[in-house]
């Protein structure tokens, strides 16, 4: 693909044709908001947080949807730009609720980031702030519409990456918000809680339902793994605090999945701290379960297929191995049924 | 698979069949719906009106059991327009003549006879697959879960090869497995006739190989299938039996039998997260730890083996399944000790060709898609780009199986089983959000078929097969077609496994879950 070269504050930067001037700035290393942007949804050019200066242009250029060409001349932080992008954000929190203190996206809000970056105080313009109602009414997600800035991620994703189309923006002027169709709560639309909605919003107005109040985002380590709930093998991040798993979120860098999961992978997790998992070895005595020690339960285990291989051979044994299970384990298993017992006695549930 | 997810959005047409990918395989359905609406065509085959078949633009409502009729009737009417890839069947597959001579007598008349597809569909599927170039077609268990379902992945091979849809980007047969490591357990060697990699136990050189990594003397007789097992401890011949993390009591089909067999046997052990149908059979239960609180690995089902992280130490006195089964060999004179599972991968990845160049330091960030035989190959998206497996794809003459059971006037109502989207097989129960949403069995039965039992969405029905009887909820809907029930398998309360067949493949021995014939009363609340 051919490249074109411009400069970005001074600096000489080559992208191949077709980037857009945000990403040539973030190549040559400057610093440039975006809110509505995402690189991996459709580009609406919307919330003009991004604007730049463009040497010939006679307006500031939002520079998410402007294509870099050759010989551009970019400035990132002029006055006007600084400017600009203050006022913009002096209109979003004019109508954004100030509870930064409380909070579930402090710490990971782009609102919250771009402010302090630039000194935006709440209040400038002293006009009308939204009193929607909290929307917790489903099972999963939390919806604080007061918290939305209109950015339309949460859409471009359900529709782009989910094929859905559930939400969408509605009314207009200061009443626009973002709703399923007839404004109803998502449990009884079409919504499949897939969660990418989420996963795209870059303040606190949609959350997981699940870690809401558990823990500061700074306080959450992240572990990245696979699914083990179907065979698409999506990856996700255990959001892990004080050796308890909170949930899971998504993760961009997954191969299959990006930042995309369904409600099993992103909302099922819980199934870990169950307070029915089973804790103990059980040994069966009289007809019902008695806790055991390990060394106990894995003695007995061994004396009775050791009694049982001696007297009947290796072939009365088998043994099931288990596709929930990890390549590790299922290698073991075999091993051991092939190897230890001496029979190839294995097989697992879902051969298919 | 044959393809990469990644792969989907590449395609321009999608041929699902006998799968219901956005409930079963929500991100691959999620790729699906999404390039739907850039344009992307579809064709849909399925006894039920599921959510893609609302979104395609050929619906094809097959009686279950028909597939073979179908695919083959598509075969035909592509023969007779000339539509197949002659220069494909030419260059890279063999028995052409058979096929042709197979699929003669499913004229389409016929074709649609058997399946209820009217002929026009089916003169309009056949051409738009066979003349779209780039073409995708999907798979799951609606086509393996029958007793003929080698033969009808057979048919779908022959159609794929006929066209020459295959080892092309955005084009391949793809069947998307069930359970996350369905292709890693069968990877693994978890398959009673091959060592990991699909190692032949038959083989005396593969034997020789791995006795001499393993050091012990092998056994060189093919081992017992699941159902094999079954019967043999119904019969007494099998004595005991290991269970690691799988619920056949709940999931194979024919529960009734499978209770039997765990009462016949006279030690069972379980190692299991949960006290689940069959672990309440055990003499003893080993508590594993979950997929959190041990690392290793998956291999998802377009082959890419990805990483399982330790987050949390194990639950309780819990431990990891490897270790617990480590253990007991040991005890029983066979030491197998490992420090860690990357040592067991290793090991394997010595053993196994396919996955000989991988190591977990290749697999950190993104997986790597087997075959990867050395470690300097990058892996492999797309399989059989240049020639299938056995050098030229064979075509296979398939004739129709019916199902082993059809209704009849004592059991008048066709069951037929999958999985439903938020939940997945058992372990979801444990989930308080996900059971929250859908706490129990809601059976799926025709508007014409509620009204002649006298039921409504949300009643109760008594739903009886020759081998046992379950109660069950009902919701009344158009998308089953009357005279069929659909349930799903993932509620100990309505075991529905116990009314299906204990009728499987004479190959693969998978079970026919998909066709059962029962009888349904209704009765009072649950
Ligand atoms: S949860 Fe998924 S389906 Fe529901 S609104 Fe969000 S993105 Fe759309
Ligand atoms: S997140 Fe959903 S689609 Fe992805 S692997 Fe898990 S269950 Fe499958």
């Amino acid at each position: 693909m051919p490249n074109v070269t411009l400069t970005v504050d001074g600096t000489q930067v080559t992208v191949p044709k077709g980037t857009t001037v945000v990403e040539a700035a973030w190549k040559a290393g400057a610093f440039v908001p975006t809110l509505c942007h995402d690189p991996e949804l459709s580009k609406p050019g919307a919330c003009r947080i991004c604007v730049v200066e463009v040497k010939g242009a006679r307006n500031l250029v939002a520079s998410c949807v402007t294509e870099a060409v050759e010989g551009m001349e970019v400035q990132t932080s002029t006055p006007a730009v600084i400017e600009a992008r203050k006022t913009i954000l002096e209109l979003m929190l004019d109508n954004h609720p100030e509870d930064c203190l409380t909070c579930h996206q402090a710490g990971d809000c782009k609102l919250q980031d771009y402010a302090y970056f630039y000194n935006v105080k709440p209040g400038a313009f002293g006009g009308e702030s939204h009193q929607y109602e909290l929307e917790d009414d489903n099972l999963f997600i939390v919806r604080n519409m007061n918290k939305c800035i209109l950015c339309g991620k949460c859409l471009r994703a359900c529709e782009e990456k989910q094929g859905r189309a559930v939400i969408d923006f509605a009314y207009r002027g200061f009443k626009t918000k973002v709703t399923t169709a007839l404004d109803q709560p998502l449990a009884d639309s079409v919504c499949v809680s897939c969660g990418s909605c989420v996963a795209v919003c870059p303040t606190g107005a949609l959350t997981e339902k699940a870690m809401l109040g558990k823990a500061r985002k700074w306080e959450i380590e992240k572990i990245r793994t696979t699914c083990p709930f179907c065979g698409v093998g999506c990856n996700l991040d255990l959001n892990v605090k004080g050796g308890k798993i909170l949930g899971a979120t998504s993760n961009p860098a997954s191969p299959t999945n990006g930042r995309d999961l369904c409600v099993k992978g992103r909302f099922g997790i819980d199934y870990v701290h169950s307070p029915k998992r089973l804790t103990k070895p059980l040994i069966k005595k009289n007809g019902a379960f008695v806790e055991s020690s390990w060394d106990e339960a894995l003695d007995l285990v061994a004396t009775k297929l050791g009694e049982i291989k001696n007297k009947f051979g290796s072939d009365a044994i088998a043994a099931l191995s288990s596709a929930r299970c990890t390549n590790e384990d299922n290698y073991v298993m075999q091993k051991f049924v092939r190897a230890g017992i001496g029979t190839n006695n294995v097989d697992h549930c879902a051969r298919t | 698979m044959t393809n990469s997810f990644a792969d989907y959005l590449n395609t321009d047409l999608f041929f699902v069949i006998g799968s219901n990918p956005t409930e079963a395989h929500p991100m691959a359905g999620a790729k699906i719906m999404s390039s739907l609406m850039n344009g992307t065509k579809l064709i849909v085959a399925d006894p039920r009106r599921i959510e893609l078949a609302d979104k395609a633009d050929i619906f094809l409502q097959l009686r279950p059991g028909t597939d073979i009729p179908l695919l083959n009737g598509l075969m035909h009417i592509i023969i007779k327009e000339n539509l197949h890839d002659q220069k494909f069947i030419e260059e890279r597959t063999e028995g052409i003549e058979d096929l042709k001579a197979a699929v003669e007598k499913f004229t389409p008349a016929r074709v649609s006879e058997m399946t209820g597809v009217p002929e026009n569909l089916l003169y309009d599927a056949a051409r738009l697959y066979a003349t779209t170039s780039k073409a995708m077609l999907c798979y799951t268990l609606g086509i393996t879960e029958h007793i003929c379902g080698v033969d009808n992945v057979m048919s779908v091979a022959n159609l794929a090869m006929l066209t020459g849809h295959l080892g092309r980007e955005g084009t391949g047969v793809n069947p998307q497995r069930g359970q996350n490591n369905v292709q890693g357990a069968c990877d693994m060697g978890a398959l009673p006739g091959d060592y990991p990699g699909y190692q032949k136990v038959v083989n005396p050189e593969v034997q020789a190989k791995f006795e001499k990594a393993w050091g012990v003397k092998l056994s060189n007789q093919p081992g017992l299938t699941i159902p094999d097992m079954m019967d043999a401890a119904v019969e007494g011949k099998l004595k005991a039996m290991y269970i690691l993390g799988e619920d056949p009591v709940l999931t194979d089909p024919d529960a009734n039998h499978i209770k039997k067999a765990l009462q016949s046997m006279d030690f069972v052990v379980v190692q299991e997260l949960f006290m689940s149908e069959t672990a309440k059979f055990a003499d003893v239960i080993l508590p594993g730890a979950s997929f959190t609180e041990k690392d290793g690995t998956f291999t998802s089902s377009e082959r890419r083996v990805q990483r399982v992280r330790k987050a949390i130490e194990p639950i309780g006195d819990t431990r990891p399944d490897w270790w617990i089964v480590c253990e007991v060999a040991k005890r029983m004179g066979y030491p197998m000790a490992y420090a860690h599972p990357e040592e067991i991968f290793n090991e394997l990845a010595s053993l196994t060709p396919s996955y000989g160049g991988i190591t977990y330091d290749r697999i950190e960030h993104c997986g790597l898609q087997w075959p990867c035989p050395t470690v300097d190959h990058p892996g492999t998206p797309i399989l059989h780009t240049k020639a299938f497996a056995r050098g030229k794809g064979l075509f296979k003459a398939i004739d129709h199986t019916p199902p082993a059971e059809m209704p009849d006037e004592e059991y008048p109502y066709l069951l037929s089983t999958g999985r439903i989207l938020y939940h997945y097989n058992v372990t979801t129960r444990y989930s308080s959000a996900l059971d929250a949403h859908r706490p129990e069995e809601a059976a799926m039965i025709h508007p014409a078929d509620a009204v002649m039992l006298g039921v409504g969405t949300g009643d109760t029905v008594q739903v009886t097969s020759r081998r046992g009887s379950v109660k069950t909820k009902v919701a009344v809907t158009d998308k089953v077609q009357s005279g069929m029930i659909w349930m799903s398998f993932h509620y100990r309360e309505t075991p529905t496994n116990e009314l299906t067949v204990n009728a499987f493949d004479p190959i693969s021995k998978t079970g026919e879950y998909k066709v059962a014939a029962v009888r349904i009363e209704k009765t009072s609340p649950m």
